[in-house]
């Protein structure tokens, strides 16, 4: 077995504000393995963002990522990187793709010459060659007439071609890991799946690895091959694609998979997990779950649950692992009891 | 209306305290105005000579810093720290009565301007970007140049009546921005009068940067006057103001620095502690406004 | 670019035209003759003053002195400076350099000094830097112009160094002067006021470009670059600058009658044969032609000012370009 390529251990990101402490991040340990797509799936304010962002050590304050936290990537902490190496590995050998592609690009700068610009800073050559390799990376992500589109700027552009020019400025420099957060949520949903096939292609051609950050299962299903589903700053579930799908053991990514509308079902009512996720400054006790989970009981409240591994390469953070017979009684979740969290 | 001045009074005492006391220089400064303000306005009970009349031309004539007369005497051999007490008094009324003057016409253009539509909106418009154009000190100088001798009322009015541009388009875009908000809409589908609701949901939103403008814009025209003065033109001599006692130390500036000097301090003082309250009090609005936005 | 080019010229000529009246009317409608300094000399004969009255048309109705004045005007004859003898025109031509020269000095140095301060705040935020920097920008935002100039002319031209006491030449010598040492003149007697609008108005500037750039650093392209590895001196000096810029450019438009303002001043505390010495020198002679055709020169400026900026806004904001 190869070393993976990306080696998050227990990784702690922590907001310190006036309001208290929001630990969105608390306790996430992962791995990439090269040539895979690992997939983060989870609701907003579950944490899979700003994973993303410690990676890149992108976090500004108040935020921090907290010690004992390590990220390995080719034989270092980027944790403990200097600033000076840390800026070497950010375009170069770890790239991040943005949400919104408006938002992203830099309204006064032509777009070939921020694909460009990452050439430049990482020292491949004159201004001359990064323009014409940013000219080939347009191409290559399949932008119509690269050579004037390149001179032009981003409010010229439609969504789509913009989405494509933050890859072009990822991929550049043939990183060995691209993290993907959101890619195709503020697109249409027919660009959306012209945006996915895009990024398979080039992960097949260029070898790359990619962390697929997304709220959509949809997108997970036909990208991933091993997922992680967050919740509460944790990790909640680990599994391949085809076990997630086919037999998801968590409560919680089990609303999530009947959450999803089947357009060969007929209902009148949605599928919803009642109740919202708790604010990251006031995790529960025990499981962050249990107030909105129809299983829960007594111990839920009490312990905090482990990562129980229930096959090879399958984990999940549920004490109904040890106790499974409970999953028979199904109630009514804490939440819809009482109107509001216990 | 009535009912809503106790939520006003609430809404500012909540504001003073949060916005005072929590920031350092904030408080220094608010203490600094205090110290400024409060004797100048004591001047006729806590100066220590007459302002105006003159004890001895010659032998008093421009002395420096001395036990008698802490800040010196002028070449007129009047106490300089009498003058400046009246002065004060003078320059700072004046400032605020101006400023207040310029935030009442202000608001009322920019109420009118935001409030109107079509041709009248167009021809408001205009008329306000015309205005802002001129520049304020050419146009003060030109009208007191050509009237001589304007009693301290009007003076007052003419700066005020000169400097209400500026408030009256931040009120017009204030009116515009919360006309076009849920609120005012809901209020007006509730059966809300155009004028219950401009009183009150639109005023009180408006009072807010008015309150800031209005603080920064004392700072100006305590030296808008000074300028004034200095040129000849402002608050006439023998009557102190800081303007004018720095045009008559202006001359002597070489040797007898403490003429200029101590007024020129007292404005920059003054106007510093404005500026800061002023800061401090956008800084304390603002992630209010941005709730209503 | 031409039709709004167009139009801006002739909200501009509006103005300009509003305040030649605003200020026509004041003057005339102000006790006393326009002329009474000159009148009131008892040692003119009433026959001479009738004379002058007919010849300036103040017999006649004020509303045609109105339009002659509007007429005159246009056709670039503003009237006769009685303190100085000559056609206001060629006052204000003599003086009109200098004070462009002076102000554009004052605003290159304004400008500069004031992004730079915003940068160097910035880039250190919270640090003594910023603070200290904060706190000069504070100070000289508060001082009255004049006195600042008072300040810095017996400074610089007793106690300290030895630079010229006023005027923008060597009274005596200048004319015996070679090229280089006329050039060494001239910019001596330019650098202390210069030096003091610069720091009049780099407050301004500095307090905007912060707020501007505070502003902008937030934003997702900021962390977009960051996450290219652009390190973060260039994260703040070419990606945030280049749009919180723009602002500033509008602040341009802004800056001018501020700008003019403490012009005024400065030039009088030093002497400088500008515009602001011919407005304050006309307030004591009551030389009203002089006094108005200088007011009107101010909106001018003024709004060619806002002008400008306005264009330069549109160029540099490449969402703005197509759109002319």
């Amino acid at each position: 077995m190869t070393p993976p390529l990306l080696s998050v251990e227990n990784l702690r990101t922590w907001f310190h504000t006036a309001s208290g402490v929001a630990r969105s991040v608390d306790g996430v340990s992962f791995v990439v393995n090269s040539g895979e797509t690992l997939g983060i799936v989870g609701e907003s304010g579950c944490g899979k963002s700003v994973t993303a962002l410690s990676i890149l050590r992108l976090i500004q304050a108040p935020g921090r990522i907290e010690d004992g936290s390590h990220i390995m990537f080719e034989g270092k902490d980027l944790v403990t990187l200097d600033d000076g190496a840390m800026r070497e590995v950010r375009g170069n050998r770890i790239s991040m793709i943005f949400q919104e592609p408006m938002s992203a690009l830099n309204p006064v700068f032509t777009v070939g010459d921020q694909v460009a610009e990452v050439a430049r800073v990482h020292g491949a050559g004159s201004r001359r060659d990064a323009w014409k390799r940013a000219v080939e990376m347009l191409t290559l992500t399949g932008i119509p007439s690269p050579e004037e589109r390149a001179k032009q700027y981003p409010h010229q552009l439609s969504g789509g071609m913009r989405q494509r020019v933050l890859i072009a400025m990822a991929l550049i420099m043939n990183p060995a890991l691209v993290i993907a957060d959101e890619p195709t949520t503020a697109l249409d949903v027919t660009i959306q799946a012209q945006i996915l096939e895009l990024l398979s292609g080039l992960q097949q051609r260029l070898g790359t690895s990619i962390l697929m950050i997304t709220h959509d299962l949809g997108v997970i299903a036909e990208t991933a091959t091993r997922v992680l589903v967050m919740y509460g700053g944790e990790i909640v579930e680990e599994a391949s694609v085809e076990t997630l799908f086919g037999a998801a053991h968590h409560p919680y990514t089990e609303g999530l998979m009947q959450a999803m509308p089947q357009i060969s079902e007929s209902r009148e009512r949605l599928n919803v997990i009642p109740g919202t996720v708790p604010p990251p400054t006031a995790w529960p006790s025990g499981c962050r779950f249990r107030d909105r989970c129809p299983y829960a009981w007594e111990r839920c409240e009490q312990e905090h649950p482990p990562l129980y591994e229930i096959s090879a390469g399958h984990t999940s953070r549920c004490h109904l692992a040890v106790e499974p017979e409970r999953r028979a009684h199904p109630h009514l979740p804490l939440v819809e009891q009482t109107g509001a969290a216990v | 209306m009535n009912s809503d001045t106790p939520l006003l009074i609430s809404a500012a005492s909540r504001f003073g305290r949060r916005w005072i006391a929590r920031d350092r220089a904030t408080m220094v400064a608010a203490v600094l105005l205090l110290a400024i303000a409060i004797p100048c306005i004591l001047a006729p009970i806590v100066a220590p000579h007459d302002p105006v009349v003159m004890p001895d031309p010659v032998g008093l004539k421009s002395k420096p810093p001395s036990d008698m007369y802490v800040l010196g005497t002028d070449k007129y051999s009047r106490d300089v720290l009498s003058r400046l007490l009246y002065g004060g008094r003078l320059s700072l009324s004046v400032a605020v009565l101006a400023t207040l003057v310029s935030i009442t016409l202000g608001t009322a253009y920019g109420a009118a301007a935001g409030y109107s539509r079509g041709l009248l909106r167009a021809a408001l418009d205009r008329m306000l970007d015309a205005l802002l154009s001129i520049p304020r000190l050419l146009l003060l100088i030109a009208i007191f140049a050509a009237w001589e001798d304007i009693p301290i009322g009007g003076f007052i009015v003419i700066l005020g009546v000169t400097g209400w541009y500026g408030v009256a388009r931040l009120v017009r875009g204030q009116v515009l921005a919360l006309k076009a908000q849920d609120f005012v809409a809901a209020a007006r589908a509730l059966g809300s009068t155009q004028s219950r609701i401009f009183f009150r949901h639109v005023l009180p939103n408006v009072v807010t940067p008015v309150v800031v403008a209005a603080t920064l814009g004392i700072g100006h025209v305590i030296v808008l006057e000074a300028g004034l003065s200095y040129l000849g033109i402002g608050v006439h001599l023998p009557t102190p103001s800081w303007g004018n006692m720095i045009h008559d130390g202006s001359d002597g500036i070489w040797g007898d620095w403490w003429m200029a000097l101590f007024p020129g301090l007292a404005i920059v003082l003054t106007v510093m502690a404005f500026n800061v309250l002023g800061d401090a009090l956008l800084r304390a609005l603002q992630p209010r406004q941005q709730a209503t936005g | 670019m031409a039709v709004f080019l167009a139009r801006r010229i002739s909200q501009g000529l509006i103005v300009v035209v509003l305040v030649a009246t605003i200020v026509f009317f004041l003057i005339h409608a102000a006790p006393g003759d326009p002329f009474s300094a000159q009148m009131d000399n008892p040692a003119i004969s009433e026959s001479v003053r009738e004379a002058w009255r007919k010849s300036f048309g103040l017999d006649r109705p004020l509303a045609e002195q109105y339009l002659r004045y509007v007429a005159n005007v246009f056709r670039g004859d503003l009237g006769f400076s009685l303190s100085k003898h000559r056609p206001v025109i060629h006052v204000l031509g003599d003086a009109m350099p200098n004070t462009l020269l002076l102000m554009f000095t004052g605003l290159a140095g304004g400008f500069g000094i004031g992004i730079a301060a915003a940068l160097a705040q910035v880039r250190n935020r919270g640090r003594a830097v910023d603070k200290i920097l904060g706190g000069l920008s504070l100070a000289f935002l508060s001082v009255p112009d004049f006195w600042l100039a008072l300040l810095i002319l017996v400074a610089f031209s007793s106690w300290l160094a030895g630079f010229p006491i006023g005027g923008a030449v060597d009274p005596l010598n200048y004319e015996s002067l070679g090229a280089g040492g006329k050039l060494l003149d001239r910019l001596e007697h330019l650098a202390l006021p210069a030096v003091t609008l610069t720091l009049l108005y780099f407050p301004i500037i500095a307090r905007h470009q912060k707020a501007a750039l505070l502003d902008v650093i937030p934003s997702e392209y900021v962390t977009t670059a960051r996450a290219k590895g652009v390190s973060e001196r260039a994260v703040i000096n070419r990606h945030a600058l280049r749009n919180a810029l723009l602002p500033i450019i509008t602040l341009l438009g802004v800056a001018f009658p501020a700008l003019l303002t403490g012009t005024v001043f400065v030039e009088k505390v030093f002497g400088w044969p500008g515009m602001g010495t011919v407005i304050v020198d006309s307030i004591g002679s009551r030389d009203y032609p002089l006094l108005t055709a200088c007011v009107i020169f101010g909106s001018a400026l003024v709004v060619t000012g806002s002008i400008i900026a306005d264009i330069l806004y549109r160029r540099f904001d490449p969402r703005l370009r197509d759109e002319l």
